[in-house]
């Protein structure tokens, strides 16, 4: 089972990014085998709309079947619920207790977007 | 010639010196409020609306049947109001720009554009000022079309007036883009400055010449003046600091028609900027030299 964390940093003790789309990246983790991999988000965090769309895509290209966050907002949910990607948030600390907290059921999937659009 | 009022802050006395300056004109005069977010010159000269037209952009519209799903068309959207994730392909017509790109590049020919409604446009007269405005549609964010879609109603052989919208962002430079002069309104206080400082940079960088107009004269300090006569940009007109204007102003008043003696510096003001935007003895060109 294969997992996206939104992280400031690129290894598994860095702390969450609560931010989804404008997340500074991604690390994306094989759960059973704790292996993982840094993937690197600044291109989409500085695009003046539509970051949360983006991301959606790019880390839907990774094969993961959750995305662990801080905050989600309605048009990056939409965009990963299209790739079938539950979505959780509510993390906090780094991205190794978020991970725990995970596997513990102490995160919840969501069933829609915790924050407004920053948009229209 | 087209003059357009902008300032960078708001609330500093756009429509104050548009509305006067039009009404002041000797000539035939056309008064463009391009501040389609809250227009507001309409309360002033209280125009007689003769028409108006619905503005849309196209946005697209994907037939399923016909897509390969090859993502060309969320990869060359700069707004990522399309996307393409497992066989589906969202798009969020509310982020489009409307430029027709995804339709363009798409192989199997699966995106059509439909028209999505931003705003309308109406025209009328108030006395013998032409009128034109756009009305944004409440909780759109895309007001450069509609932009775009009042100042197509420019007639050249007037003098067009523009009342831009604040800031320095799109819609700015959508509004005095083609301008041939730009009046910057500012207050003489620290906000003021910190935003002419801003104005002044984007009218610049479009090189269209320039002069200020101080408004709340004699409030806040003197930096707005030290800035102004260090980067050598004329202060073309100062309006003062008074109850009166702000009174005449909450009730609807012209300031030309307040006092008879406004009207005189109003049409000074005119030919000023006609002289300084004839002889280009804009700041930039000066610098430049």
């Amino acid at each position: 089972m294969k997992i996206g964390i939104t992280s400031k940093g690129r290894d598994l003790d860095s702390p969450v990014d609560e931010r989804f789309g404008r997340a500074a990246g991604f690390i994306i983790v094989e759960l059973e085998s704790m292996e993982y991999e840094w993937v690197d988000n600044s291109q989409t965090l500085s695009a003046p709309q539509g970051a949360g769309i983006q991301a959606a895509q790019n880390i839907a290209q990774r094969g993961v079947t959750h995305v662990i966050t801080g905050h989600c907002g309605p048009k990056a949910f939409r965009t990963l619920a299209a790739g079938q990607i539950k979505v959780v948030v509510g993390a906090t600390g780094t991205v190794r207790e978020a991970i725990e907290q995970f596997r513990q059921g102490k995160l919840a999937v969501v069933t829609g977007p915790d924050k407004e659009s920053h948009w229209a | 010639m087209i003059v357009a009022v902008a300032s960078g802050k708001g609330g500093t006395g756009k429509t104050t010196v548009a509305t006067s300056l039009a009404a002041s004109s000797a000539s035939a005069v056309q008064l463009l409020d391009c501040d389609v977010e809250e227009p507001n010159v309409h309360i002033f000269l209280r125009p007689e609306i003769r028409g108006s037209e619905c503005v849309t952009i196209p946005v697209p519209d994907v037939e399923m049947e016909k897509c390969n799903l090859c993502r060309e068309c969320a990869e060359i959207c700069a707004y990522h109001a399309i996307a393409v994730l497992g066989d589906q392909v969202l798009t969020f017509q509310e982020l489009c720009h409307g430029c027709g790109g995804c339709s363009l590049v798409c192989p199997t020919d699966a995106i059509r554009e439909i028209p999505r409604e931003i705003g309308t446009v109406e025209w009328g007269t108030a006395g013998g000022i032409d009128f034109v405005h756009g009305r944004l549609r409440i909780g759109e964010a895309m007001s450069p079309p509609l932009i775009r879609a009042v100042k197509k109603r420019i007639e050249r052989s007037r003098l067009v007036i523009i009342d831009a919208p604040p800031g320095t962002s799109c819609p700015v430079i959508e509004s005095i883009r083609g301008a041939d002069f730009v009046l910057l309104v500012t207050e003489p206080t620290p906000f003021g400055l910190n935003d002419l400082v801003l104005a002044v940079q984007t009218v610049r960088e479009l090189q269209i010449p320039f002069s200020v107009v101080v408004n709340r004269a004699g409030l806040g300090d003197e930096e707005v003046y030290h800035y102004c006569r260090d980067q050598g940009i004329p202060i073309d007109l100062e309006i003062p600091f008074d109850r009166r204007i702000a009174e005449a102003y909450s009730r609807g008043e012209l300031l030309v028609e307040m006092m008879a003696e406004w009207r005189v510096a109003f049409q000074t003001l005119l030919r000023s900027i006609e002289e300084r935007a004839i002889r280009g003895r804009a700041l930039h060109h000066e610098v430049s030299r």
